[in-house]
């Protein structure tokens, strides 16, 4: 089943990307098998693997590994992407409910799932409402129906394999789900030629998952993955236990009845490393010491035996040793990134496009609901048959009673009614408002709104593809003035643009003020505003209209910091011929990209604006 | 149902665990929303919620867990002509509801509908109650509340004012009593609460992750034990489960018994008009949670330090959004606290 979507090895070799040369510590292809082991262990405790790798070879060999290390009596159910919500959590039978005339309810794939595997297929795309089904089986440990008239609880326990074949860092797997997941594995750098099968059978994981409950964690150990967690940023409670439990499968598989060091390394590696948002401190500087919270005094008395640190001097090493793990395990593009510092300020909601919002009208197919057609709602025949279907027997005794009682005798074969209808729900994804903030003051101005017409007039052309608006703020003298109101227009922007007037004082304030007041209107409409503020970021006209260069910058910086509370995704584009720090501090303060452009041009300015939103 | 895990065990998000009670206490409070990081125990506390509940009197035999000391408004059909015929109803006891909204749960289940079966099997037209009839004097939990569909959440919000449940479908035409608690939970990276439904929770709590090293160890510590024996674990914190109940119970019953002095009053109403909160809501949920707050301290009057510690809950998601003020709602609250009612005392 696991091996069906993909080319056989033998046919596909030629394809596998060349592996680069220098010899990593601890072989990646050693660490994917190892984790195939531990999540083959404990594959309900460990909640689930992340796979981030293309179809392909390695990843097929990947998967018959892990299938054979799987008794075969357990099932394996793959999640298809566009799965109904009815399949996935069981519902009504129709057909046998039909054919027995009672409610017989169907099970859905997760509780087949129970004790076994579920197969997340391009889990990269997966709906977020999926997702969320998931989740909440892989936190419960059962699968809560209320459906069509069923209602059932039924307890399943399985491990999730989601297959992420996300290609860039804007495709990935649901944060719900990774956050429940144990290991993340990335199998995009390993060649073929390394991947050697393994050397672990079904008999090792069967005789390690005896030993499971057996196997001690001291003090120690926890706390060198509690700590080793915390160096990376690692933020959520759940990895570190999840570490722990891969600690213990690892202690397990090796037949050890204790976690060693080892094993906590492991653990590191696989489910900590990967999920690093920041390096850690040099050894020399210890973490800071934050003061512990009293500790709650229900809790004082229980653990107080298992607190008392074990007087041995290899304490503090064991935690370097993971610590080293780990750091030596995190991918080389995470590393790139953290270096930059670039982890702890990406934006909340990264995403090329706006975010998802259900309609009534356009966009992919996204389940039905009881409603009525028309008025922008389509009627899902087949939906609505099957609602009327199980009520005909009723429906049939009122028609004989009523013909019974003198009334008109209806001869139907399938009698719909008013309370069947369903109609199809669509799910699109919303448009994105780009509004221009342009500093209209002074001499430059001129030149400035030009070249923000034009980079206006560009983006609306891409408008007709990505369905976006525009809109467009430009202050001067006393205050700021909406130009343009959010449009798709071509004509209506260029009609709007036309009579830009120019000079005067800059309140820049009131410029940001008035930003944050249009994208928030833009959000009430559903939509994602981006910002695009053009200026020299120096303000000479206070909020009050007033001219005082001191009190204008004052004001200018608080309004950027009201800005960067609303949340919105922006662009600070520094506009003046030698950029000075003004702008970039402003940028800061409004949590935007900085972007210094001095002989602004109209595609450079379309170009930037469309890699920020 | 797989056994949940205990309240008393769960570590430090002591704001969290305050508002809960204080729900607990007093039902009118308006409901509970939990919203912050993932893995901060959210869907835990709210779920140890069921185990702790002292249980409830309701009417023998009723679908719907009537109240036997309610009004004649508040009751359903049945038990009005129950009432009426006998004089007096007959009354046992039973556990306060605590009910799952699962995500994908589908209209007819949550409002109720024809019920399927005496439909197939009988031919009979009977209704069904659905989630909201059952969670009719306790709690209504949505997990991820910010996922739910949008007409399910306007079905909720009606009945949620309203504390009546009409039901017009397939000829059928039924209302009932149904007044809950809503309890949400969510994580604000999947997406916004809709205004309305952020509207209707009376307390607001946002968690994030605990920091240091010592109280992590320890939730990991309690949470892998909890999870290899879940038995013995309960077991283990059954007492104090059990004193929590307690305290519970005690503090409804002296609920009434509270005194709110004209002072306390006036300092909710300075702070809410310094907040610029919307509506009369605030003011009022406010105050209820400082009595329920001072209840549940076993004190006989509402003072200016249990003000303070419900305020955060009580108003920060009722602020309006401020261009001018850059800090988060919850510094706001505090600081508007500060400025009012000086720096914390020892009392508080």
């Amino acid at each position: 089943m696991m091996a069906a979507d993909g080319a056989s090895r033998d046919t596909a070799g030629t394809d596998a990307p060349d592996a680069p040369a220098e010899a990593p510590r601890i072989s990646r292809w050693d660490d994917a098998c190892l984790a195939a082991a531990l999540f083959a262990v404990d594959p309900a405790g460990s909640g689930g693997i992340s796979l981030r790798a293309l179809p392909g070879p390695v990843r097929e060999l990947w998967l018959e590994l892990l299938q054979e290390l799987l008794p075969a009596d357990e099932p394996v159910r793959r999640v298809p992407l566009h799965i109904a919500d009815g399949r996935l959590l069981g519902g009504l039978d129709l057909a046998a409910t039909l054919r027995a005339g009672r409610p017989v309810a169907e099970r859905g794939l997760l509780a087949e799932a129970d004790g076994g595997v579920v197969l997340l297929a391009m889990a990269e795309r997966v709906a977020r409402s999926t997702a969320a089904h998931l989740s909440a089986a892989l936190d419960s440990g059962e699968v809560l129906v209320e459906r069509d008239g069923i209602t059932a609880r039924t307890p399943t326990r399985f491990g999730v394999v989601a297959l992420d074949e996300g290609a860039n860092d804007e495709e990935q797997v649901p944060t719900t789900l990774v956050d429940r997941f144990a290991i993340l594995l990335d199998l995009g750098d390993i060649a073929l030629r390394e991947a050697m099968p393994a050397d672990y059978d079904v008999g090792e994981i069967l005789a390690a998952r005896g030993r499971l409950d057996a196997i001690a964690v001291d003090d120690q150990a926890l706390e060198a993955i509690c700590g080793t967690a915390l160096a990376l940023g690692v933020d959520s409670l759940r990895a570190s236990l999840a570490a722990l439990r891969v600690a213990r499968a690892s202690a397990a598989l090796a037949g050890r009845d204790a976690v060693t060091v080892e094993d906590v390394s492991a653990a590191a590696r696989l489910v900590l490393a990967p999920r690093a948002t920041q390096l850690p401190a040099p050894p020399d500087q210890p973490p800071p010491d934050e003061e512990p919270p009293p500790p709650p005094e229900e809790n004082q008395d229980d653990n107080q035996d298992e607190n008392q640190p074990p007087d041995q001097e290899i304490d503090k090493p064991l935690e370097e040793v993971v610590l080293e793990a780990a750091e030596a395990a995190i991918p080389a593009n995470l590393l790139a990134m953290l270096q930059m510092g670039a982890m702890r300020s990406r934006s909340r909601s990264s995403g090329k496009s706006g975010a998802i919002q259900s309609g009534s009208l356009r966009g992919r197919p996204a389940g039905t609901r009881r409603g009525e057609p028309g008025a922008g709602a389509r009627l899902s025949v087949i939906e609505t048959l099957r609602a009327a279907a199980p009520w005909q027997r009723l429906r049939r005794q009122e028609r004989t009673q009523t013909a019974r009682n003198g009334g008109p005798a209806a001869d139907l074969l399938v009698e719909v009614r008013h309370d069947d209808f369903r109609v199809t729900r669509y799910r699109q994804r919303s448009e994105t408002t780009t509004i221009f903030v342009v500093d209209a003051s002074g001499s430059a101005a001129l030149h400035r709104l030009a070249e923000a017409k034009g980079a206006v007039e560009l983006l609306l052309a891409d408008c007709y593809v990505r369905r976006d608006r525009v809109a467009m703020i430009a202050f001067r003298g006393p205050g700021a003035e909406l130009l343009l109101p959010p449009t798709r227009s071509l004509v209506r922007a260029k009609r709007g643009l036309a009579g830009l007037p120019g000079g005067g004082g800059t309140p820049l304030a009131a410029g940001i003020d008035a930003a944050v007041e249009l994208a928030d209107g833009v959000q009430r409409r559903g939509g994602t505003p981006v910002v695009v503020l053009l200026t020299d970021g120096r303000a000479n006209v206070t909020r009050e209209g007033i001219g005082g260069r001191a009190q204008a910058g004052e004001d200018a910086l608080s309004s950027a910091r009201a800005f960067r509370v609303a949340e919105l995704k922006a662009l600070v584009v520094d506009v003046s011929p030698r950029p000075r720090p003004d702008a970039e501090k402003l940028a800061r303060e409004m949590g935007a990209v900085y972007l210094p452009l001095p002989h602004a041009d109209a595609a450079a300015l379309s170009g930037a604006v469309k890699a920020v939103s | 149902m797989p056994v949940a895990f205990p309240f008393s065990a769960i570590v430090a998000q002591d704001e969290m665990k305050l508002a809960i009670l204080i729900a607990a206490t007093d039902q009118s409070i308006g409901g509970v929303l939990v919203f912050g990081d993932r893995g901060t125990g959210k869907s835990t506390a709210i779920r140890a919620l069921a185990a702790l509940l002292p249980s409830m009197r309701v009417v023998d035999s009723c679908v719907y867990n009537c109240d036997p000391e309610a009004a004649d408004t508040v009751l359903c059909d049945a038990c009005r002509e129950q009432k009426a015929e006998k004089g007096k109803l007959k009354v046992r006891k039973s556990a306060v509801p605590v009910v799952d909204l699962p995500l994908g749960a589908t209209e007819d289940r949550v409002i109720g509908a024809l019920d399927l079966e005496s439909a197939l099997t009988r031919g009979e037209k009977r209704f069904e109650p659905g989630l909201l009839a059952r969670a009719h004097r306790g709690f209504l939990y949505i997990d991820e509340a910010n996922l739910l569909e949008d007409h399910l959440v306007d079905s909720l919000l009606d009945v949620a004012a309203s504390g009546i449940n009409v039901v017009e479908r397939e000829g059928l035409s039924v209302r009932h009593p149904a007044r809950f608690v809503l309890v949400g939970s969510g994580n604000p990276e999947e997406g916004e609460l809709r205004p309305q439904l952020l509207d209707r929770f009376g307390l607001s709590v946002e968690v994030s992750t605990p920091k240091d090293l010592e109280t992590r160890m320890k939730v990991v510590r309690l949470r892998d034990e909890y999870e290899r024996d879940p038995e013995a674990f309960i077991d283990k914190w059954k007492r104090k489960d059990a004193k929590i109940r307690r305290q519970i119970l005690k503090a409804k019953e002296n609920l009434s018994e509270v005194d709110v002095p004209d002072a306390t009053l006036q300092s909710a109403a300075e702070l809410c008009l310094k907040l610029g909160t919307d509506g009369l809501r605030g003011e009022l949920t406010l105050i209820r949670a400082a009595r329920a707050y001072a209840a549940l301290q076993g004190d006989d009057s509402v003072g200016v330090e249990h003000l303070r510690r419900v305020a955060p809950p009580a108003l920060r998601h009722r602020l309006r959004r401020n261009v001018l003020d850059d800090a988060g709602s919850t510094t706001r609250v505090e600081r508007a606290i500060e400025e009012l009612f000086g720096e914390a005392s020892a009392a508080a």
